[in-house]
């Protein structure tokens, strides 16, 4: 072969190959696209089906008087809100008495759930059984610890009573609408304290143990190093244990039905047990739908809320 | 902070924290002590531990609430479940990551948006859906829904973790002349474990537990899942305590033995899976 064969072979590959690279480009970008629809369609079509459209249809739902039987659904405007924010007493207890369980779960769930984690980071022999035993009744779901925590408010607590003769523990908490408020308390921090000590746990080992060597040189005591060192530098585990716990008490459903069923006389009950009454037992679907929109926004609301205003006080290293 | 001498106080702290786990175990004490003695001796000797290892409320418990079959039903809908939300969010999370494309925006930032809509907002007319695309009454249907409620969390945890995995991998793979579909699932999928370990665990603890979406869409008596079979067990046997608490110890046994069997990833899982 002459040396102008071998440059002109060279010229021809060249050429031969920017066309597959074109080719190749444009059948990757076409290809790009096509698996675009495969990896994220199926997700996204279940999502959608699922999750998306039946809330823009709870939003439609809520303006209307459906009562569950198909083709019954009349446009009423807002006369479902209205009823809700006049005259539904049973919707203003429950609204006032979340809120309020909410409160109260929030602050000691926290409180308790990082006293734990402070307990268990201060070297104890025993501190891997003792978290294994704090978090053991997270594992159980809402339902069956309700009626775990039935049996041993009526049964188990007044037997220890009536033993040792201290006539408070004779009666059942649960036979009072304040008791039976309270017990709803208990259960739900002995159910979500475990869980919020493992996050704190988690970011109380991430403190640099020079910053509190450090403070505790400049003369701080055992309160002040708590109070101006650690709890600053885990402000990012308060906000998502803030997070978690409004999150699980205003949605509180299954331990409020198993554990109180709403009782008594509706004392106890909830707002999702109160929407989940209203629809699937009045067979009341646009009411309850229409509470059921005022809960999102209501929660929706409160949580942006705490996110916002929690971020603002996180802290660098 | 682990590395603090042992003092006295210590000591005393050590005290109070098995002081108070006792307190945390009473529960525990009492649904297993009395779900061995019989009817009359609950009433009488609440407190007290059984005479003997009775097991007649268990066999008694596990026939009427069926729950082996319970069981069954509840490790189908918990694996199944498992398998699409892995299958499918990773997917979709990589491709979203992968693609700068307004289109990937918008669709991450619906996903997300959605998770501050509590279920209850949704259940009424998903109940009307559900039997409109015929997926009520039946374990495929349950485990579709569950993809559904599952994908928001799922997707924002892959999310945030494929974004830490370097491109030039997959650039390579590219080169080698892997498609799309085989640079994914041979060499960004293995990269994944740890996350998708995190994921498997909070949605088993949550699908294993959950109570009221079973409720809305399964109606069968032969299809329920643990806390179904326990609702409708224990409101029937609301006043047999001997046999419903025998049912309630046999329903949190296998959560328990899935916990001790893999305490460390699930307690590193909620710490991983909430702390991003």
């Amino acid at each position: 072969m002459s040396k102008f064969d071998k440059a002109m072979n060279k010229e021809v590959e060249t050429v031969v190959d920017d066309a597959t690279d074109f080719k190749v480009s444009y059948r990757k970008k076409r290809r790009n696209s096509g698996s675009f629809i495969v990896f994220v369609g199926p997700v996204f079509l279940v999502f959608a089906a699922l999750v998306l459209i039946p809330f823009l249809m709870g939003l439609y739902y809520s303006f209307t008087n459906w009562n569950g039987v198909v083709g019954n659904i009349h446009y009423v405007g807002f006369d479902n809100y209205k009823y809700i924010f006049t005259q539904d007493a049973d919707f203003k207890q429950s609204f006032i008495i979340t809120t309020k369980y909410t409160f109260i779960a929030v602050i000691l769930t926290n409180l308790i759930g990082f006293g734990l984690a402070l307990l268990v980071t201060k070297g104890l022999k025993s501190r891997n059984i003792l978290r294994t035993i704090f978090f053991l009744p997270n594992l159980i779901g809402g339902l069956l610890l309700g009626f775990i925590w039935q049996f041993i408010f009526n049964k188990g607590l007044t037997s220890l009573g009536a033993a040792l003769g201290i006539d408070s523990l004779m009666q059942s908490l649960l036979g009072t609408a304040n008791g039976a408020f309270w017990a709803i308390i208990i259960v739900a921090i002995w159910q979500g304290a475990g869980y919020i000590m493992i996050i704190y746990v988690a970011a109380l080992q991430g403190v640099p143990q020079e910053l509190i060597e450090a403070a505790q040189v400049d003369g701080a005591d055992r309160f002040t190093t708590l109070r101006k060192i650690i709890i600053p530098m885990v402000a990012p585990a308060v906000t998502v244990c803030l997070f978690l716990t409004i999150s699980w008490s205003f949605k509180v459903f299954d331990q409020n039905l198993s554990l109180t069923g709403g009782g008594p006389f509706k004392s106890t009950e909830m707002l999702a047990l109160n929407i989940y009454t209203e629809a699937f037992v009045n067979n009341r679907y646009g009411l309850g739908e229409a509470k059921a929109i005022v809960f999102f926004v209501f929660v929706a609301a409160i949580s942006i809320l705490q996110v916002y205003l929690t971020k603002k006080r996180e802290v660098e290293a | 902070m682990e590395n603090e001498r042992y003092t006295g106080l210590t000591f005393l702290l050590e005290l109070f924290g098995i002081i108070l786990a006792i307190f945390f175990l009473v529960p525990f004490y009492y649904v297993l002590g009395n779900s061995f003695k019989s009817f009359a001796d609950i009433l009488q000797n609440t407190s007290s531990l059984p005479k003997s290892l009775d097991f007649t409320n268990y066999s008694q418990a596990i026939a009427v609430m069926d729950f082996w079959r319970a069981l069954l039903n509840s490790l189908i809908v918990t694996v199944a479940s498992n398998v699409l939300i892995v299958l499918f969010c990773s997917m979709a999370a990589y491709k979203l990551v992968r693609t700068r494309h307004k289109i990937s925006t918008v669709i991450f930032f619906i996903f997300v948006a959605t998770m501050v809509i509590p279920f209850q907002s949704i259940m009424i007319p998903l109940v009307k859906v559900g039997s409109t695309l015929h997926l009520m009454n039946s374990h495929y249907g349950l485990v579709v829904m569950y993809l559904a409620f599952g994908s928001a969390l799922s997707i924002f945890l892959y999310h945030g973790f494929i974004k830490g995995i370097p491109i030039e991998l997959e650039e390579a793979a590219i080169i080698d002349g892997c498609s799309p579909y085989m640079v994914f699932w041979k060499v960004v999928f293995p990269l994944l474990k740890p996350i998708t370990v995190t994921i498997v665990i909070l949605n088993t603890l949550w699908i294993w537990n959950d109570f009221l979406l079973p409720s809305l869409v399964l109606r069968d008596e032969e299809l329920r899942t643990i806390p179904l079979a326990t609702f409708y067990f224990f409101g029937a046997y609301t006043k047999q305590w001997n046999l419903a608490l025998a049912g309630l110890v046999l329903g949190i046994t296998p959560l328990l033995i899935f916990f001790f069997a893999a305490q460390k990833q699930i307690i590193g899982g909620i710490t991983s899976g909430s702390i991003k």
